[in-house]
């Protein structure tokens, strides 16, 4: 019998991710896209991508799950999950002793409480504003003329931290250009903005408690000023995933093949 | 009083609002099918509107036919019916302003004339109307006094005072001391005593006389439709449950509003009957009814409907709620032979100015009550009393019932505040967990 496929898009506020994966659950290929204006396009080209890497038709893909925010807007999808869900099966695949998730995103922000299985037991989102996410970090990056990337240079992250009091994103833009005004070496603000992310988190976190090993992902994870600054405040090593991005897509994947095969076994 | 302003409001009572009411039947026939995920529409729907929409239509009349008084949902109503006065409640009013997803524009009238965002949106809706004149009722009567209680929050009391100040009319608060253990007799004495001293304001603004018989015929009126309302809502302990707790958000006007008159127990007896036939019949609210659920905190009155379509459609019903149930929930306090200390005690102990440690309690039996394999809290921005707390009560729930749960942040009235993608990731996340939780 032919092997059999499975797909997982997660249509993200800033990046759509596609992952394709066989029988065994094995990643055949994942691909990360910028989601830009159109969602639905943007998931059928992270499609096309990924087939290709995988050498693989659409009409080999058995079943697709789709999620992220525009998990909606994904018409060749076979089921639809949210990504609360899809994190906390992904990363249970991907570190089994995960207790506790931490997905930090570009819009949402969410801490993920799973069983042993990779259920979702108990979920803490933020709420509608932006500070506490990815999006906070891009605004301050931008102000400070800093690429993404660089928030995770070493200099950013050892050395004195100035406080941002603002949990606002706006106030806390406007705190960070009185303190460049003022001539404030731009490593102690950067210092100082991970760690008001980390404040935001933290109260997540508290509320749903850390359960055995915890594993951080969405594109945030990329970020080695903030998992450190993490590291310190959860007294633990937090598990990072080689491509934290894809981890909601990698759940959606697996999502789909359990599906799957739920309908064909009955 | 003028003799043709009270023919005329006799005219409509009798024969104006009833051919109106007709009209509205005819509309209402045109209306739109319920989707197919619901049961059967309740019939009594009808007869509440026409009772709601009487009741506003009416009020328009009664100046100078009757003395109108604005009244907050947790005050004891009951002593202004001995009195005659019509009553108005404005929280009900900007519920409905709330529900025609009006709430946005009438706070902004508010704001604009600087008061806070951070108000109360029925309190922000209510100014709003104040200052424009604009209502979806048409118009209300301006009130000759104001009547609150600080049982539900301690904004009230602020409101009613902008306003009284505005219209310079007199207002009377009922101050209920919160319980953060138990009613102490000295709490019960001072708020029966504070019930006692209303009587000669109210003889004066009215014009009317106090009768102890009228007391009692009313409170007698008032305990009999409470708990024909706290019958129907143990009802939707049946499976399937005969309606949705978003039916109850609007059935529950009546005994809001128009608790201690004749028209809401004559209402209740025919719902009641409705649910009753339903339950033997085992006609549902939804169609399909898998999980049931427990709602806790006032309705996000403008979208009540995608709510119910939303939770409907995955085969979830909400059967019971601590909100609709807080109209019922203390009657059995009231003791029509001891009216003082009774009312003391009834309203004294409602849910808003009871502990915590209470409300767990009885949201623990609802749930065992009602067999509730999950819970939505909405946290609304308005409602300090009600959303304050509610992070630990989910954690006290959540751990040791093992129940699904889920907090949405939101308003009463306010449309503003929703964040449709958020929401529906959290609601859809919360029902995953409940299918899987199910799954086992
Ligand atoms: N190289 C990088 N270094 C540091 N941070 C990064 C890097 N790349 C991305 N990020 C952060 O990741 C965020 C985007 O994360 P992700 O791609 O998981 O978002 P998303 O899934 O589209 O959003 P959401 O889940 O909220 O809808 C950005 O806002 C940015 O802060
Ligand atoms: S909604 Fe809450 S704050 Fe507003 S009037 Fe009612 S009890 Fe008071
Ligand atoms: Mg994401």
């Amino acid at each position: 019998m032919a092997d059999l496929f499975f797909g997982g898009i997660d249509v993200g506020s800033l990046s759509t991710e596609a992952v394709i994966i066989n029988s065994e659950e094995q990643v055949l290929a994942e691909v990360v896209l910028i989601t830009g204006v159109n969602g639905s396009e943007a998931a059928q080209k992270a499609l096309n991508q990924a087939l290709e890497l995988a050498e693989l038709a659409q009409s080999q893909i058995a079943a697709l799950t789709s999620t992220g925010y525009g998990r909606a807007s994904v018409p060749f999808a076979t089921g639809k999950t949210t990504e609360i869900s899809c994190h906390g099966v992904g990363a249970h695949h991907l570190f089994p002793s995960t207790g506790t998730v931490i997905d930090v995103g570009g819009q949402d922000s969410k801490v993920i409480q799973i069983d042993d299985r990779g259920h979702m037991l108990d979920f803490s989102m933020n709420d509608k504003c932006a500070a506490g996410t990815g999006r906070f970090l891009e605004v301050m990056a931008d102000r400070l003329e800093l690429e993404l990337d660089e928030l995770s240079n070493p200099a950013y992250i050892t050395g004195p931290s100035t406080p941002i009091s603002s949990t606002c994103t706006v106030f806390a833009e406007s705190e960070v250009i009185s303190l460049l005004a003022k001539d404030t070496p731009r490593e102690q603000i950067v210092n100082g903005l991970q760690r008001s992310i980390v404040n935001r988190i933290w109260s997540m976190v508290v509320s749903i408690g850390i359960h055995g090993e915890v594993t951080i992902t969405g594109g945030v994870a990329k970020n080695q000023g903030l998992i450190k600054v993490l590291e310190e405040k959860l007294g633990q090593k937090l598990n990072v995933p080689k491509n934290p991005q894809t981890v909601g897509a990698l759940g959606a994947a697996l999502i789909a093949k359990r599906h799957h095969s739920d309908s064909t076994s009955t | 009083m003028s003799l043709s302003a009270k023919l005329k409001y006799k005219f409509m009572k009798d024969y104006g609002a009833p051919a109106l009411m007709s009209l509205q039947g005819l509309k209402r026939r045109r209306s739109r099918p319920t989707p197919s995920a619901f049961g059967p529409p309740l019939e009594s729907n009808a007869r509440l509107k026409e009772i709601l929409t009487r009741h506003y239509y009416l009020s328009r009349f009664v100046p100078g036919v009757k003395k109108v008084a604005w009244v907050t949902s947790g005050a004891p109503v009951e002593l202004l019916r001995v009195f005659d006065f019509y009553t108005i409640y404005p929280e009900n009013h900007s519920a409905l302003v709330g529900a025609k997803k009006q709430g946005a524009e009438y706070c902004g009238i508010a704001e604009g004339d600087s008061f806070s965002q951070d108000l109360c949106s029925y309190a922000r809706i209510d100014l709003g109307h104040m200052l424009s004149g604009k209502s979806p009722a048409g118009k209300l009567p301006k009130p000759d006094l104001l009547f609150c209680s600080n049982n539900i929050c301690q904004t009230v009391l602020y409101w009613y005072k902008a306003i009284s100040q505005e219209l310079d009319i007199p207002l009377i608060h009922f101050d209920a001391p919160f319980v953060s253990d138990r009613q102490s007799e000295a709490d019960i004495r001072y708020m029966a005593q504070q019930l006692q001293d209303m009587i000669p304001i109210l003889e004066q603004v009215s014009g009317n006389v106090f009768y102890m018989s009228d007391l009692e015929a009313v409170l007698k009126r008032s305990q009999d439709s409470s708990r024909t309302w706290g019958n129907i809502l143990k009802a939707m302990q049946a499976k399937p449950a005969p309606m949705t707790i978003f039916d109850a958000f609007g059935h529950l006007a009546p005994i809001v509003s128009l608790r201690g008159l004749p028209v809401a127990q004559d209402y209740y007896n025919i719902l009641a009957e409705e649910i009753d036939d339903r339950v033997s019949k085992g006609i549902g609210a939804i169609r399909d009814e898998k999980y049931r659920l427990i709602w806790d905190n006032i309705a996000i009155w403008y979208k009540v409907r995608y709510l119910a379509t939303f939770f409907a459609e995955r085969k979830m019903n909400f059967v019971t709620a601590t909100y609709t149930n807080a109209w019922a929930e203390t009657i059995d306090h009231l003791n029509i032979k001891d009216p003082w200390n009774s009312m003391a005690r009834t309203y004294g102990q409602i849910i808003l100015n009871n502990n915590l440690k209470h409300r767990l309690g009885l949201m623990r039996r609802m749930i065992d009550d009602f067999s509730v394999d999950g819970m939505v809290m909405h946290s609304t921005r308005s409602c300090k009393p009600y959303s304050v707390g509610q992070y630990d009560l989910r954690k006290a729930i959540s751990t040791s019932l093992n129940l699904p749960s889920v907090i949405i942040d939101a308003d009463i009235a306010d449309e503003r505040v929703w964040s449709e993608q958020q929401i529906q990731t959290r609601l859809e996340a919360f029902c995953e967990s409940l299918e899987d939780t199910n799954r086992g």
